[in-house]
């Protein structure tokens, strides 16, 4: 086979997002990350018999919205079925799932794919479903760190029946790019709709990938590989492209590649199979005869669809098309909750966008990343940001005054027209001060002026540094410029 | 007519987890046979207006509101004592390696 052909990799999502309920799906055990093993269970946790299960309806109104933000088509009846497999970090030997008839199917969202040196583009990604589902609790492997070595395993069930909504994705994702931009964008809907915090190091946002190639877009699907175990977005971009590139090695070997799963391990950087047992999961689904369907009325469905905010793609469209920034500018803005709350409230403030989103996406945004701290932590608040903007404009401070205060006004905060008052920084902007500081310098450098007016026209910058150095960079730039040109060409 | 094997049987036991001899194979998959026969007997109700259902009881949208019952240390004890085995506050499994 040549090695000149073209493989295209054919893609697939299969997202877990923790809802972030109060308490547990089923029953009134807290949710909370981090506790003492076994300290949010009880006698449904467990699945004691004779208990019974019931829908949390905050879990049920997280997974319609959610559903609602991706497009989604929300069902008229729903309902739970039970997927049996036996593993202890399933106390009950199922998981309360949705088989056949899912809250939501046949959805969409568009996903901007920026990448280094590339061309950024919009692709539309379908999804399949969402789904409701509970959470498993985590096994502990004792006795010795690898799971190889281990004589037992402990269990801790305080994760068992968290809430989670699983959201398929259209086989519609091309490259490992393309797949961590949709993943995070699914994280950035679910955090601006505030149903899940999507932290991927704790877990509330777990990806699996499903992979194959094939020689064309026309070809029929190759055979599909499943990858676990990423825990950032680019995991799951260089993940996608170490398989895409070991199974268009494998074809053109002639190696057989075999329909598993695959473990993406970080720290080597490659996938390597769980050499799981090949047809052994035969879930038996069947409708769990403890839960009645879910049957949403129009009315519920449009009181909840009022309550969704405006979401990422919309507001990136917006930033572009009314406010008239870049596409990166919209797209780093957008990118986190906290940065655009904090823009809009600048604009609302009366900020010019454009400027607001420079000193955003710039000197704020390294203060804010080099101290750890979020936006809405940040003690120089938007309004005070917008001050600071129009006095610029307004000609009341130079750019480079703004910026000798800007420390101030970010670890402590407060009004930049009072530290400006306060420190008497604000801009020399009447022509007669101006005029006789010129005198003065110009006086002060005849050598200087001889030699402008012999011809060393760059001497300008001299003379103007010369100003801003007596003033302390307070002189109104233009006015100074305009002033000193009359002088010496005169 | 024969609606299920001794293989079908296997199959199923395996993936319930039950461990059945020869014999009891033999027994069940007679057994087994004669509750199909006895589902063949009621899909001869003439069902063709009646949409399908899951339940005998049409229930729909039961939920509880989103609050947190805490539980207590006596109740967590409990309920790793009843497990058949426990480690401190967890509890304690054979070693399993995944095949889900």
């Amino acid at each position: 086979m040549s090695s000149k052909t073209h493989w295209e990799a054919v893609i697939g999502l299969e997202t877990h997002v923790q809802l972030n309920t109060q308490s547990k799906i089923f029953t009134a055990a807290s949710t909370t990350f981090g506790d003492d093993p076994n300290t949010h269970i009880d006698p449904v946790v467990c699945g004691l018999p004779g208990t019974l299960p019931v829908l949390n309806q905050k879990v049920l109104e997280y997974s319609v919205k959610a559903a609602m933000a991706l497009n989604l088509n929300i069902a008229s009846h729903s309902k739970f079925d039970r997927k049996q497999y036996f593993y202890p970090d399933l106390p009950k030997n199922y998981q309360i799932s949705q088989y056949d008839e899912p809250i939501a199917e046949e959805g969409w969202i568009e996903v901007e794919v920026a990448e280094k040196g590339k061309e950024t583009y919009i692709k539309k990604i379908g999804i399949e479903r969402l789904h409701m589902e509970e959470d498993a609790g985590k096994l502990v492997h004792a006795g010795s760190d690898r799971l190889d070595g281990s004589t037992h395993s402990l269990v801790d069930y305080n994760r068992a029946g968290v809430a989670l909504a699983e959201i398929v994705s259209k086989p519609d994702l091309r490259t490992g790019r393309e797949a961590a931009e949709y993943a995070s964008e699914i994280r950035r809907i679910m955090r601006y709709l505030g149903v899940s915090d999507g932290n991927m190091q704790e877990g509330s946002l777990r990806c699996d990938v499903n992979i194959s190639v094939r020689q064309g877009p026309n070809e029929p699907f190759g055979t599909k590989v499943e990858i676990k175990n990423m825990n950032s977005f680019s995991a799951i971009q260089k993940a996608c492209e170490y398989e895409i590139q070991r199974q268009i090695k494998a074809y053109e070997e002639g190696e057989p590649i075999l329909q598993e799963t695959r473990l993406w391990d970080e720290s080597k950087q490659f996938t390597k199979s769980m050499r799981s047992k090949e047809g052994a999961s035969d879930y038996r689904y069947f409708p769990d005869p403890d839960l009645g369907p879910i049957e949403i009325s129009i009315e519920q469905k449009e009181a909840w669809r009022k309550e969704l905010p405006e979401l990422p793609a919309q507001k990136r469209n917006r930033y572009r098309e009314e406010l008239g920034l870049s596409q990166y500018d919209a797209r780093v803005l957008t990118e986190e909750l906290a940065v655009t709350n904090y823009f809009e409230a600048a604009v609302l403030a009366d900020a010019d966008p454009k400027t607001a989103s420079n000193w955003i996406t710039g000197d704020l945004a390294a203060y804010v990343n080099s101290n750890k701290m979020t936006f809405a932590e940040l003690p120089f608040s938007p309004e005070s940001l917008a001050e600071m903007v129009q006095m610029i404009e307004g000609g009341k401070i130079s750019g480079k005054i703004a910026k000798e205060i800007l420390p101030e006004l970010l670890s402590k905060g407060g009004s930049p027209k009072n530290i400006v008052e306060e420190r008497g920084l604000g801009m020399i902007s009447d022509p007669d001060t101006i005029t006789s500081l010129i005198d003065e310098i110009l006086n002060n450098h005849p050598e200087e002026v001889n030699a402008f007016k012999g011809g060393k026209k760059k001497l300008q910058g001299f003379f103007v540094g010369q100003l801003m150095k007596k003033t302390g960079g307070k002189a109104d730039p233009k006015l100074s410029n305009q002033i000193l040109n009359e002088k010496l060409n005169k | 007519m024969t609606k299920i094997t001794e293989e079908d049987v296997r199959k199923v036991a395996r993936l319930a987890r039950l461990q059945l001899v020869d014999s009891e194979i033999e027994t069940y998959t007679r057994q087994i046979e004669k509750i199909l026969d006895y589902v063949d007997h009621l899909q001869k109700v003439n069902t063709k207006d009646i949409p399908p259902t899951t339940r005998a009881v049409e229930v729909v949208n039961k939920t509880r509101e989103d609050n947190v019952q805490v539980s207590s240390s006596r109740d967590r004890e409990e309920l790793l004592e009843l497990a058949p085995q426990r480690e401190a506050d967890f509890f304690r499994v054979p070693k399993i390696i995944s095949e889900s």
